[in-house]
């Protein structure tokens, strides 16, 4: 939100910048801290581009154990750290603090165990996801989830954020596929949770890590699952006269058994956009497209698109193309992997927005969202998902038209509070970050989120580890709602209005 | 008196009972905070089908879920159950089969093992203790398809987590750190568990008579072929009279994968899957349907482990590593059968001392796997470790269960002393 509260910035903390350069140069080289401002600058910002704020220095640790002394060091010292992977995230889940050290892991980025009779790869945190396919693929085998940031986003920030990707439906999300880490605690303490075996004993710190955006450990490494490729993977292109028509079709092919590897619908504005922008081939009439894609043998997959296929004409589908070939199939997706850049040509800015919702509601929320698109007076186009039931509205506007911005932020709340209301979630696959913090007693009551709070506390007392992220500063829901600062008082002076 | 007061007189007039049937989360929240008040341990349970697993321990009182029942909401085709904790999984298994719907991570049925027969347990347990079946390795265990939990913790508070879509990443994921806790966290009161399409069909395919390292090798093939196995056993030769098939001619050691699919698929994979593995036709025999559905069901329940009046251990670890593992157990006498493709061994001990557990267990550690001890002569149940942990771990644990039960009121020992 454009006045969003962050922890407050302790002076003593940055007037003692050199010493803090001084003693970590005791752990790490010295030309692995960076500490002049042209220096932190890149490091301001992550893929929620709209907030900056350079950290007070950046580490960049090499090994496990210099990264345990950084995190006990500034636990003895009260400094706070924010752990950062590529920077690729969409919720601002590492925005810099500018009294804190920033842990960037850029330099934990190789791949260290190709183990095929485990089906597994242990990799270090900033190998990026698909590098880890790509050193598999020449045995046949492929890492599953498959973000759409894929090419650049790094397994360690996979992992923080339990990353999704189209494929989420039939394979899981990060947290299916992970098989076990070695994480840092904010004290220092090394450990492992999980490791090659399928589901560790215990308490299971491996799920509660996964998706803890960064606040309660920092993984060194990483060991997932590989999955052997499927014979054959083809996919439909199908145009509906209503959105109706394409939910409904959606309901009825899960309902009559069949599980596609993805399900993916575009709104009738996305697909002209993305259509202009890529040339796909996309059927523009349609007011709602979607791409059906099966995997399996020939068998299965010819089985399952047939059905598929019945139940698209039945629920009225105007175009029905099936893919000939690889080639045709990767051009069908194509266009919707350029969606978001497609969005970019139409307006000077776009907010995507992330919500989950019960499939059966799609048509119902996006004549919600059609509704607050005329209350707002801004345009909105909509990827979903379907499979999954993960939403995507972006939301066009003009960043340098303060108004203009104010009323997206609104808008995209008021989407995002009614994805919670017919029973979906805030955050599909982004994460809350800043991004989504002061909407989380949407989701959750008071003490709902004091349980959370207390994991955090439990591991992390002082809360120096990523602190402001994902829940209300305030702690209680009671208090903070949705907060708006007035006057300026509270506000995080470092952190720009967009 | 306020609300909240006067439902707790409400719901106390008796608190002297040393049972409480609660059947509505209100009442399980209130009988919670009476606990914490007056500092009262309390051994949660369901339909106790899993009751003999984890330590024994002291709880002045019992909290049994077994009232506490009830489909909430069940959307075929948002592939979601939503039900109350103490709900048999029988009622709930058969509500699904009417969609034509599953638990795909098939619960392990300890019924067979401890009482002779079935006694699949209420779902509140099933997730509690986190044990999958066969198909563990293709879609998952327990804590990959719970969606979604509301709880009661030990201080009395109705908390909840996640929801009942798939994609959900808002605040930390709670619901997998419940499942496996063994009740030691808090107290589920409803559950949204993922649900997925039965396969339309399944056949297994049998080779008979391999060595334990062939057998192996198979298996690691077909996890590893695009084949798309659901299930991956090996059964030595003194568990084959429970395998009497009439197909089934020989009497040796039998390595079974299972396919499941459409039946042409099936048919085409399991040929595919011969020559991946290099079988010829008259070493294997192909169990249709019918039979393949027995053989995995006994799988599942444990069915050569009936009425067993000696020890059982579940081993877990890399699948790299089970025929060192288990070549290495067999100066302990052992009697196994490997399940999950290499990957989990089920072994059964006649005599077991405290000494030999931690023998075995320091051999298991070494090959980065752990030891689930689930059945044990009571002599001995308190002087050995039932679970495994590390002193770093425990650490983290206790600080965790301070988090959710403050006053070590819920199932206070079941996993560790101390937790």
């Amino acid at each position: 939100m454009t006045s969003l509260q962050m922890p407050k910035v302790e002076k003593s903390i940055i007037s003692n910048k050199e010493k803090i350069v001084t003693d970590i140069s005791k752990i790490i080289k010295r030309d692995n801290i960076l500490s002049h401002d042209d220096e932190t600058k890149p490091y301001e910002t992550d893929a929620l581009a709209a907030y900056k704020q350079a950290p007070l220095v950046v580490v960049l640790p090499e090994t496990v154990e210099q990264v345990s002394k950084i995190l006990k060091y500034c636990d003895e010292n009260k400094i706070k750290v924010v752990p950062r992977g590529a920077g690729t995230g969409l919720s601002g889940g590492s925005l810099p603090l500018a009294d804190c050290v920033l842990l960037a892991m850029g330099k934990f980025n190789k791949i260290l165990e190709l183990d095929y009779k485990n089906k597994c790869v242990v990799a270090q945190p900033c190998v990026t996801n698909l590098a880890i396919t790509q050193a598999v693929q020449d045995k046949g085998f492929y890492y599953a989830p498959d973000p759409s940031s894929q090419i650049a986003c790094s397994i360690g920030g996979n992992v923080a954020e339990n990353s999704g990707g189209v494929h989420s439906l039939k394979y899981g999300v990060t947290t299916n596929n992970l098989l076990g880490i070695e994480v840092v605690l904010m004290d220092g303490t090394i450990t492992r949770f999980g490791g090659k075996t399928m589901d560790a004993e215990g308490y299971d710190f491996l799920g509660l890590m996964t998706g803890s955006e960064g606040l309660l450990g920092v993984i060194t490494e990483v060991t997932v699952k590989i999955l052997k490729k499927p014979e054959v993977v083809k996919a439909a292109l199908v145009g509906f006269p209503t959105i109706e028509d394409a939910g409904k079709c959606v309901a009825q092919i899960i309902a009559e058994g069949c599980i596609p590897a993805g399900m993916e619908i575009m709104d009738k504005a996305l697909t002209k956009a993305t259509n202009d922008y890529s040339k796909a081939g996309y059927p523009t009439d349609a007011e709602a497209m979607m791409i059906i894609e099966f995997d399996g043998t020939e068998h299965d997959v010819e089985a399952d698109m047939n059905k598929a296929k019945k139940i698209a004409e039945e629920n009225n589908s105007s175009s029905l193309k099936i893919s000939k070939s690889n080639s045709e199939r990767l051009k069908f997706w194509a266009g919707r992997k350029a969606a978001f850049p497609a969005c970019g040509v139409l307006a000077p800015d776009y907010m995507c927005m992330d919500g989950s919702i019960p499939r059966g509601k799609l048509a119902e929320v996006l004549k919600e969202i059609s509704r607050l698109s005329k209350k707002y007076d801004l345009p909105v186009a909509n990827a979903f998902h379907a499979g999954d039931g993960n939403l995507h509205p972006l939301i066009m506007f003009d960043a340098n038209n303060e108004e203009s911005l104010k009323k997206t932020e609104e808008f995209g709340a008021e989407i995002l509070k009614y994805c919670v209301k017919v029973g979906g979630a805030l955050t599909g696959e982004h994460g809350v970050g800043i991004e989504k913090r002061e909407l989380m007693c949407e989701a959750f009551n008071n003490l709902d989120i004091q349980q959370q709070l207390k994991i955090k506390f439990a591991l992390d007392p002082n809360s120096l580890l990523n602190p402001g992220k994902v829940y209300p500063i305030l702690r209680k829901c009671a208090e903070e709602g949705r907060v708006h600062v007035h006057g300026g008082k509270t506000k995080f002076p470092n952190i720009p209005r967009f | 008196m306020s609300m909240e007061e006067k439902q707790n007189s409400q719901t106390f007039q008796d608190f002297s009972q040393s049972t409480f049937k609660p059947k509505t989360t209100e009442e399980i929240s209130s009988i919670i905070k009476e606990c914490f008040k007056k500092n009262i341990p309390l051994e949660v349970c369901g339909l106790k089908s899993k009751k003999n697993i984890g330590r024994n321990f002291q709880a002045e009182k019992t909290l049994d879920l077994s009232n506490y029942t009830g489909i909430i909401e069940y959307k075929p085709e948002e592939l979601y159950i939503k039900v109350k904790a103490g709900t048999p999984l029988n009622e709930i298994k058969s509500e699904l089969d009417k969609n034509n719907q599953q638990l795909a991570f098939e619960p392990v049925d300890f019924g067979p093992l401890f009482s002779g027969k079935s006694n699949e347990g209420s779902i509140g347990g099933i997730i509690s203790c986190n044990f999958a079946g066969p198909r563990r390795f293709k879609v998952g265990s327990a804590r990959d398809h719970v969606l979604g939990f509301q709880g009661v913790n030990g201080k009395g508070e109705v908390i909840k987590s996640g929801g009942t879509v798939v994609k959900n990443v808002t605040g930390y994921d709670l619901s997998k750190m419940l499942t496996g806790s063994y009740g030691t966290l808090v107290v589920l009161t409803e559950i949204s568990i993922k649900v997925l399409p039965k396969p339309p069909s399944n056949k297994t395919v049998v080779i008979e008579n391999p060595h334990l390292d062939k057998a192996l090798d198979y298996l690691n093939l077909a996890l590893s072929s695009s084949s798309d196995p659901s299930g991956g056993v090996f059964y030595p030769e003194y568990f084959r009279e429970h395998f009497t098939f009439n197909d089934l001619t020989t009497e040796g050691p039998i390595t079974a994968i299972r396919i499941e699919g459409h039946n042409d698929s099936i048919d085409y994979r399991i040929k595919k899957l011969c020559k991946e593995l290099e079988v010829q036709k008259e070493e294997i025999v192909i169990l249709e349907p019918e039979q393949s559905n027995i053989f995995w069901e006994k799988t599942r329940s444990l069915q050569v482990f009936s009425e067993l009046e000696n020890n059982l251990l579940r081993v877990v670890i890399p699948a790299s590593e089970a025929l060192e593992v288990i070549n290495r157990l067999k100066i302990y006498k052992i009697k196994y059968f490997v399940d999950w493709g290499g990957n989990l061994i089920w072994v059964q001990l006649d005599n077991i001392s405290a000494k030999t557990l931690r023998n075995i267990r320091e051999t298991i550690n070494k090959s980065f796997g752990y030891v689930t001890v689930i059945k044990i002569e009571e002599s001995l149940k308190a002087l050995v470790d039932i679970f495994t942990i590390d002193p770093i771990k425990y650490k983290i644990t206790e600080k965790i269960k301070k988090s959710f039960d403050p006053k070590r009121i819920l199932n206070p020992g079941k996993m560790y002393s101390g937790i």
